[in-house]
């Protein structure tokens, strides 16, 4: 083999994707090799394949398909298991991952197709927490009360969060025995809860984080910050949240 | 109905932990501390002398089933659902703190089954508690292992258990105290297991 031929066949990506036709069919895997191009990044691999969608062996195959949005780590869609960890696929760059590259459905959700999964628990989460600040009335109420800078700073923190479900993927504890809405939404929850006028439907979202799935089911273990690919503070928030609830539970009982 | 139930899971949580620590962690350091005397020169004089001072605590049976069995079973037995509803992913994602996660729901199950053994061969023997009656048992090779693995298994439950109930209670908020506690009580498991197996191979030598 010539040196060029040991070149252009160094030139390639090889991935092996955990494939599944539809939500209850059996899932299956099938390898690919597509082109190497400089900076590619594993969206670049599955935009390949949808162009020349033939396996490694170059049968023809049904194109791969995934979920992608805004490819610069700001909206949570392509969140997939690369081997082995929950992360983006567009900030998933090729050369930094060891081949072959292992792509796997976030199963910790209901598989929809290939890579696509339904996050719909995440947003009925977020519902249950009421992760938003009510400023609607039959009047203008006017300005709400100023946030502390110093708070704001760390709450711009935890406001980055784009429901991927990293964190839910790696959770050890949300799982088909438990109900545990996830670490995401209980960092959701102190965000809201910190917010001046947001405050203002504290114990709601208190009483949602001590109801079914909530806070309580969290064991500690840890893994959501180790994924968490916007670097969310999620445990610290877990702890906050626990003291919130744990005075919130005292005070509240006291007062019966 | 169904938010009387919600309400009740945060509760039944929150007793497992508490009760871990107040009254079984209590409980489990006085222990420690009784067959601590057992490593005095004259262990078997001092040991017998500490156990006859239990013996005279005032309401002995009613202190011992509230503050110890009740607790001590429902830790035990909630924590086995805990357990079982668990998911296990340490060879997925072998972070220390997951690790640390799978080791806590392990050793509580082997200190479980640790602990009826314990009892029923201690307590429920019909023996009375004596240095000597410790010392045939440990004489036994197997049950000697057995205490040296429950103890260890027992302390490090507990200690490790201690860093989950700073972060339970929202006492440590942190990373930082978060990291702090978990040195601190790895120092507490170390120094705790050095005390219980001292204890049980001071047990071994005939009074």
């Amino acid at each position: 083999m010539t040196a060029t031929a040991v070149e252009t066949k160094r030139k390639t990506v090889h991935l092996i994707i955990e494939r599944q036709d539809n939500p209850d069919s059996k899932p299956y895997t099938q390898e690919f090799v597509v082109p190497y191009v400089p900076g590619m990044n594993v969206i670049a691999c599955l935009m390949e394949i949808q162009r020349n969608p033939v396996d490694k062996d170059g049968k023809p195959v049904a194109p791969v398909t995934w979920e992608m949005n805004c490819l610069e780590e700001i909206c949570g869609a392509c969140m997939m298991v690369i081997n082995g960890k929950p992360r983006q696929a567009c900030t998933s760059l090729v050369d930094q991952l060891e081949q072959p590259i292992r792509l796997k459905p976030a199963r910790t959700f209901p598989v929809v197709r290939d890579l696509v999964v339904d996050r719909s628990r995440m947003f009925d989460a977020l519902k249950k927490i009421k992760a938003w600040i009510p400023i609607d009335g039959t009047y203008d109420l006017g300005p709400g009360p100023r946030m502390p800078e110093k708070d704001r700073q760390w709450a711009y923190e935890l406001s980055r969060c784009f429901t991927c479900g990293a964190c839910l993927e790696a959770c050890p504890n949300v799982n088909e025995r438990t109900s545990f809405i996830g670490p995401f939404a209980i960092s959701q929850a102190r965000l809201f809860n910190e917010h001046p006028t947001g405050q203002m439907h504290r114990e709601e979202r208190l009483e949602a984080l001590m109801g079914e799935g909530g806070i309580h089911e969290c064991g500690n273990a840890q893994n959501c910050v180790e994924v968490c690919p916007k670097g969310i503070p999620l445990t610290t928030s877990i702890a906050a949240m626990n003291r919130q609830v744990t005075w919130h539970a005292i005070g509240a009982w006291l007062k019966k | 109905m169904a938010q009387a139930q919600q309400s009740s899971q945060f509760l039944l949580r929150r007793l497992h932990t508490l009760a871990g620590v107040v009254p079984v962690g209590l409980f489990l350091l006085e222990h420690l501390f009784t067959n601590a005397m057992a490593t005095a020169p004259n262990g078997a004089v001092q040991f017998n002398r500490a156990v006859d001072v239990i013996q005279h605590i005032p309401l002995l049976h009613f202190v011992e089933f509230f503050f110890i069995f009740l607790p001590l079973i429902y830790h035990g037995v909630y924590g086995l659902y805990v357990a079982f509803t668990s998911g296990y992913n340490a060879g997925q994602y072998s972070w220390t703190r997951n690790i640390l996660f799978m080791l806590q729901r392990i050793t509580g199950i082997i200190t479980f089954v640790f602990i009826i053994f314990h009892l029923w061969t201690t307590r429920f023997s019909g023996k009375a508690p004596t240095f000597q009656m410790v010392h045939e048992l440990v004489s036994n090779p197997a049950y000697f292992w057995f205490m040296i693995i429950g103890v260890v298994a027992a302390t490090f439950h507990f200690a490790n258990g201690l860093w989950s109930f700073c972060i339970h209670w929202g006492i440590t908020v942190g990373a930082r105290a978060q990291r702090v506690t978990a040195a601190v009580t790895m120092v507490i498991f170390v120094v705790l297991a050095a005390v219980g197996v001292d204890a049980i191979v001071a047990f071994t030598h005939s009074a």
